[in-house]
């Protein structure tokens, strides 16, 4: 493994663990955004063009967007009287500790099975056109589905109700 | 360590985070970003698997991903949208309040 690899890998922890540990919600979706930016990062290393950059066309350009907006919205950028986190934490911090312990052991343990430096592979945004039209047709269209349904359905749930219309 | 397993190990923590941030937050939307935070490790692996497997020009783990990441827009859009109307009638985004299903 290379330098590139642990700075942005560092990068990327460092962005996650400040978007859930941070304070400010605004600064959370900030840090939210770096996150991102080091996983499209990580993506571009891992020889993934395309999806490195519909990483960054759809996380950071629209999902971010979305969430700052949400914040924004909701007055969420007050800190609340009781603190930010939420009751019973620790019980949730055991549970994500105890989550990361099990993967890490997983991979750990499979370390001698897993596949060594393979040939780069070249992939252009050609093929995967291709296999969008060609192989992956049915699903293309079902996600086609999800999209207009999800986007009709938020629509639906944040329009404003008249007076008296509940 | 094989490079697969760095980048396994780095999605692992990811999605730790992940779920740490969204179990312990007070905030919907803070939750909201937790899970953000856990598809987007799901993705690394993905992406990592198509990268070091056996038939990559077959694009299989690369589609899975670019449809994962197609799925998680929709599911922030509503997921957003329903904290917004949720905001409209109580007032909070904080869970601890919300403890009852009736609006």
């Amino acid at each position: 493994m290379n330098s590139v690899f642990y700075l942005i890998s560092a990068l990327t922890v460092v962005g996650g663990l400040a978007a859930v540990l941070l304070r400010n919600t605004v600064h959370c979706a900030l840090a939210l955004t770096v996150a991102f930016a080091g996983l499209a990062l990580l993506f571009l290393d891992l020889d993934a063009q395309f999806a490195g950059f519909a990483q960054i066309l759809v996380y950071i350009g629209a999902v971010a967007i979305l969430v700052v907006f949400a914040i924004l919205l909701t007055r969420g950028s007050e800190t609340p009287k009781g603190g930010v986190y939420s009751r019973n934490w620790p019980v949730g911090l055991v549970i994500a500790a105890g989550v990361f312990a099990v993967l890490g052991w997983a991979v750990l343990q499979s370390g001698s099975v897993l596949p060594h430096e393979t040939a780069v592979p070249v992939v252009t945004v050609r093929q995967i056109g291709n296999a969008l039209m060609d192989r992956y047709v049915l699903p293309l269209e079902i996600v086609a589905l999800l999209l207009t349904t999800a986007m009709i359905g938020a629509v639906i749930v944040a329009m404003h109700e008249k007076e008296g219309q509940k | 360590m094989t490079p697969l397993a760095s980048y396994l190990l780095v999605a692992a923590l990811l999605f730790s985070i992940g779920l740490a941030g969204a179990l312990t937050r007070r905030s919907a939307i803070l939750v909201l970003i937790g899970i953000e935070l856990m598809l987007n490790a799901a993705n690394l692996n993905l992406i990592a698997f198509w990268r070091y497997g056996p038939h990559p020009e077959a694009l299989t783990g690369m589609m899975f991903a670019i449809f994962s990441i197609a799925v998680a827009a929709a599911e922030a859009a509503v997921g957003l949208g329903l904290v917004i109307h949720i905001h409209r009638y109580a007032h909070t985004t904080n869970l601890d309040a919300m403890n009852r299903m009736k609006g």
